[in-house]
Parts: structure tokens; C-alpha cells; sequence
């Protein structure tokens, strides 16, 4: 034990001192061990909850695409939504509105949201008005989406004394505004100090270090928030319900009330019609595909260029 | 200009600059809110020579030297009295913008911090900030090839800034802040996040620039001034008071300094008895 000279396990065999042997560290697996067994069954669990997590996902998904795909054609892409008793038909109208809404959501609620982002995340990031925008974006991110819908009807509807488009829009506007706030505020303050003081080194103003630094900095960040804003505007219809109604007419103006794709849905899986039902199998696929395509794209402009 | 500025502090040894002087700082107090961070010293920076600042921690060397280009401005609570003469404009005057004073006094930072781009946009930036007109490739290319960097990035111009090593951002920085052909460069430690070989090249390459630039460094590295800087402001902190203000106790010839300091107390820091 008090052997200076450390010996080698092969040395040890070859001089049968057993009980040398016996004293060296044991440094072999041990499968069946109690903390070994633990940690195995708690990653296990951990590979189990997160399929488990992706299970409603795909399974939307699966039903989608084998009840509405058949009924998805140039037809059903273009065509007006048939009357009661009418076979054929389709959605066109309520593409083109649920991308004229949400697009005049977008062009709302982006201006709005970035410029208060670059107050919150540079401009006073610590005074009481900021603190209070900010604890209200966050509440407003968990708002009941159909309060939006009946705020902006006292709001516009009652006053313009039509539902419209517009209506719809900012309605949709609303929703989409806290989350692009929150996530542009957050990929602002991500942008490191060093490199704001870089730039105000070099003579840049305040205006500058925001415009030609911090923005494109954040832009991945700033960018990924607004699809995903843009994403769930797409597959809200409670804000519509009382704002844009529907028609069954493409969009002549954004006065009158507008069809969406996520209304269509309500309206037709309801009715007892099997023409309906399968027009909002095939309109919930394309609105699927919509909000995927948006995920999509937000990962790959969110892609870090440098 | 005032090249022989008086002695505003007992006991503390002024500059005799002998060339011309480019800046002169001329502290009286430099408050953090009430906190009282720099006391009276006056620090001559001469032109085409490295001045270094030397000091123990909290000593105000940092504040000093940022007090230069104005880049304290950026912190609400910084409050300085005195003023701080740029070929004989107090740059503390209320006329003048801090921005502009900026773009002709450069400044390198302790940690490299290149901008998220090419690292030919970042060499560009400032240029294309002033609205260069001229060839932008070519200035790109001299200042890369200024700040010893030319050779290592030219075939990857396209590159991020950030994708180069440390010493290699450092260098992307001091290319970046010389291309606009500042006329003083403030250098905030930019050694002290840098390897010992990195730190070599740019020393080399500070020998280099002080051909064409004024250059006042701030050095944690009491070695690193002796390579590199031609005269040294020795800083000290005063607990007497029961608060921590950083002062100028003595400022000469580099070799002055550690050799034959005329104040006890720079004589135990280069000697290295405190730190």
C-alpha cells in the first residue's frame, strides 16, 4: 500500500498478488447500479415527453392532408364558396382576404412595434413608461383573441357602421402587436454593448448606432418575431368574427365585409352539408400550409448571416 | 496650445513635453453622479508619440483617456469640469458636438468588437459614415493593410468580422478606426483581451501607426509601456478622503519613469510593491 512504485494491473497478474490486485480502483461500468439506473430511466422519459410533444402536431397534420387533400384543386383555390345545396365551389375569396388582412396587420402593427422596441430596448429602457409598455405587451400576449375582435367592433365597426377588411386588419393588428414588440425589444437588447459603443466611437449619433448597427444586428431576431406574429394572425378567426363577418364575394374594397379563411372554417364545418365540410377540410390544409410556409421562412431569414 | 501646463497638484510632477502638443487634457474634477472619480491633473497628449497610462485599478486612467473623445457623454451620470484642448478647441465647449469630435479622435477598445458584417463593411463603415466619395476598395485595403491585417483577410473579404480570432478582430478594429484617418487614436487596454503573441503584433503595430497618428494608450501592463509608449502619466488613487479619486502623480519620459521617478509613490508601483 505504501509502495511508492505504482504497478500496472498486467504486472500484478503476472506476480499472482491477489491481494494488490483487489486494492486497485474498480473504474469498470456499472449498468445495474442504482444512480446508474436512474439517470437511464430519466432520460428515457425525457425522449418519451418529447415525442409525446409532437404527437398533436402530427396528427393535425395527417388528418389534414388525407381528409382535405383530396378536395385541394385549381378549383377549390379559385372558386367562390358554394351555396347551400351547390356542389363544386371553393375558397379564392378567402385566400385573398386572410392575406389582405393579415398583410394590412403587418403594416401595422410592424412601423408601431419597432419604433417602440427601439424605445424600450435603447432609448429608455428603464423608465416607468417602459416598464409599463412592457408589462402591458405581456399581458396583451395572453388576451383573449376575440376581445380584440370586439374591442376594435365598438372601435370601428359601429362607427364606420360596416364590417370591412380594415376592421379586420386592425383587429388582427392588435393581436400581432405585442408579440412583434417582445420579440424586436428582446433581439435589440441582444445586440452587445460593445458593439454600440463601437459605433458611437467611430462619430455615429444616437440615430445612426440604432440605424446602421442595432437593427441589422437584430434583424434575424426582429424578423423571426414578425413572421411569427405573422404566422398567428393567419390562424386567428376570433378577431374576424366581429369585424371583417364574411362574404362570398372576392374583395372589391376594404369597406365591406371580407371573407378569411379562418372564418370560412367555422362557417362551413358546421353545416350539414358533405360539399362544406370537405371545402373546410381542404381550407384548414391550406391554412396549415400557410402558417408552416411563414414558420419556415421566419427559420431561414432568422439565419445568422454573419 | 498650451504645452507647459502648470502644476495644479502639490507635489505632483507635470509634463515638460517637448514636440507639439495635440491634445491637452486639463482636468479639474470628474464626477460618476456625486462620486468624485478624477481630481486636477493635466495630461498633454504630444503628437506621433504613444502616450501611456499607467495606474492601479480605479486609479481614473480609463476615465481619463475616454474623457478625450468624449465617450463618457454616454453615460448620464459622468460630470466633467475642466476642459480638454484639441488644437486649441476646448472640446467641452457647449458648441461643440460630441459626435463630430468622435469621427477625428478614434478610439480601440478593451475587448475587440467588430459590428456584425463583412469585415470589408466594417473597415468601410466609418468611411462610407463620412460619405466618402473616393475609391472605397482602395482605402479598405490600405487601412486593412495599416493595421497589419491585409495579408490574413484578403481573400475573405466577404467574411463576417466576428468569424476571426481575437487578436485578428483587435487588428479588424484598429483597421476600422484608422481608416477614416483619425487624427488621434485612444486605445483602451486593447491588448488585455489578447494572447501574448497577439499582444506582440499589436504592439509592433502601435510602433508602426505612431508615424502617422497621436496615440494615447491605456496599459494594465506596466511592461507593455515600457515597449511601447514614449511618455507615461503615472496614475495614482487617494483613499484619504474616505472615497477612491484617481489623480496624476507623475508624467514624463517613459525611461523617466521607471527608471528615475521623481515621486516615491510611482517609484513602489514600478518597482512593483503595490498593483
Amino acid at each position: 500500500m505504501n509502495d511508492p512504485h505504482l504497478t500496472t494491473t498486467a504486472e500484478l497478474i503476472a506476480l499472482n498478488d491477489l491481494e494488490a490486485l483487489r486494492r486497485l480502483p474498480n473504474l469498470d461500468r456499472t449498468p445495474f447500479e442504482a444512480r446508474t439506473l436512474k439517470s437511464g430511466i430519466l432520460t428515457a422519459l425525457t425522449w418519451i415527453a418529447a415525442l409525446l410533444a409532437s404527437v398533436p402536431l402530427l396528427s393535425v397534420i395527417y388528418m389534414l392532408v388525407v381528409e382535405g387533400g383530396s378536395r385541394l384543386d385549381w378549383e377549390a383555390l379559385t372558386a367562390l364558396p358554394p351555396s347551400a345545396f351547390e356542389q363544386g365551389g371553393g375558397f379564392g375569396n378567402a385566400i385573398i382576404g386572410t392575406l389582405v388582412m393579415v398583410g394590412l396587420a403587418t403594416l401595422i402593427s410592424v412601423p408601431i412595434g419597432l419604433f417602440a422596441a427601439v424605445y424600450l430596448a435603447i432609448l429608455d429602457p428603464d423608465s416607468r413608461l417602459a416598464h409599463s409598455v412592457r408589462f402591458l405587451s405581456k399581458t396583451l400576449t395572453g388576451f383573449p383573441s376575440i376581445l380584440a375582435g370586439v374591442f376594435i367592433y365598438a372601435a370601428l365597426v359601429v362607427s364606420m357602421k360596416t364590417y370591412s377588411a380594415l376592421a379586420g386588419g386592425v383587429a388582427l393588428a392588435v393581436l400581432m402587436l405585442p408579440t412583434v414588440v417582445l420579440a424586436a425589444e428582446q433581439a435589440m437588447m441582444m445586440v452587445p454593448k460593445k458593439m454600440k459603443d463601437a459605433a458611437f466611437g467611430m462619430g455615429c449619433t444616437r440615430a445612426q448606432v440604432i440605424w446602421k448597427v442595432v437593427l441589422p444586428t437584430g434583424a434575424p431576431g426582429i424578423l423571426t418575431g414578425v413572421m411569427l406574429a405573422i404566422a398567428g394572425a393567419a390562424g386567428n378567426s376570433a378577431p374576424l368574427l366581429f369585424t371583417a363577418l364574411f362574404s362570398s364575394y372576392y374583395l372589391t374594397s376594404l369597406t365591406e365585409p371580407t371573407a378569411s379563411l379562418a372564418i370560412l372554417i367555422f362557417n362551413f364545418s358546421g353545416m350539414p352539408y358533405e360539399n362544406q365540410i370537405e371545402l373546410a377540410w381542404a381550407a384548414s390544409l391550406v391554412l396549415v400550409m400557410v402558417i408552416l410556409l411563414f414558420n419556415i421562412l421566419a427559420r431561414i431569414i432568422g439565419r445568422r448571416k454573419y | 496650445m498650451n504645452a507647459t501646463p502648470k502644476t495644479t497638484v502639490a507635489g505632483a510632477v507635470p509634463a515638460a513635453p517637448a514636440g507639439a502638443v495635440v491634445m491637452n487634457c486639463q482636468i479639474d474634477k470628474v464626477f460618476y453622479g456625486d462620486f468624485l472619480a478624477v481630481r486636477a491633473s493635466t495630461v498633454p497628449i504630444e503628437k506621433n508619440k504613444i502616450t501611456g497610462f499607467i495606474g492601479p485599478s480605479g486609479c481614473g486612467k480609463s476615465t481619463v483617456l475616454r474623457s478625450l473623445n468624449r465617450m463618457n457623454d454616454l453615460i448620464p451620470i459622468f460630470r466633467f469640469e475642466g476642459k480638454v484642448t484639441y488644437h486649441g478647441q476646448d472640446i467641452y465647449d457647449k458648441k461643440v458636438d460630441p459626435v463630430v469630435v468622435r469621427r477625428y479622435i478614434g478610439m480601440v477598445f478593451q475587448q475587440p468588437n467588430p459590428f456584425a458584417m463583412s469585415i470589408y463593411d466594417n473597415v468601410a463603415f466609418g468611411l462610407r459614415l463620412n460619405g466618402f466619395k473616393g475609391d472605397l476598395d482602395e482605402r479598405v485595403e490600405k487601412a486593412l493593410k495599416g493595421a497589419a491585417c491585409w495579408n490574413e483577410v484578403k481573400d475573405k473579404l466577404k467574411n463576417s468580422g466576428l468569424s476571426l480570432s481575437g487578436g485578428q478582430q483587435q487588428r479588424l478594429c484598429i483597421a476600422r478606426a484608422i481608416a477614416t484617418e483619425p487624427d488621434v487614436l485612444l486605445m483602451d487596454e486593447p491588448c488585455s483581451a489578447l494572447d501574448p503573441i497577439a499582444t506582440r503584433r499589436v504592439e509592433e503595430l502601435m510602433l508602426e501607426l505612431k508615424e502617422k497618428y497621436t496615440i494615447a494608450l491605456v496599459t494594465h501592463n506596466m511592461q507593455q509601456a515600457t515597449r511601447v509608449a514614449d511618455t507615461t502619466a503615472f496614475f495614482g488613487v487617494d483613499i484619504s478622503q474616505g472615497s477612491r479619486t484617481g489623480y496624476l502623480v507623475e508624467m514624463g519620459p517613459t525611461r523617466q519613469i521607471f527608471e528615475d521617478p521623481q515621486q516615491q509613490l510611482t517609484g513602489e508601483y514600478v518597482r512593483g510593491e503595490f498593483s
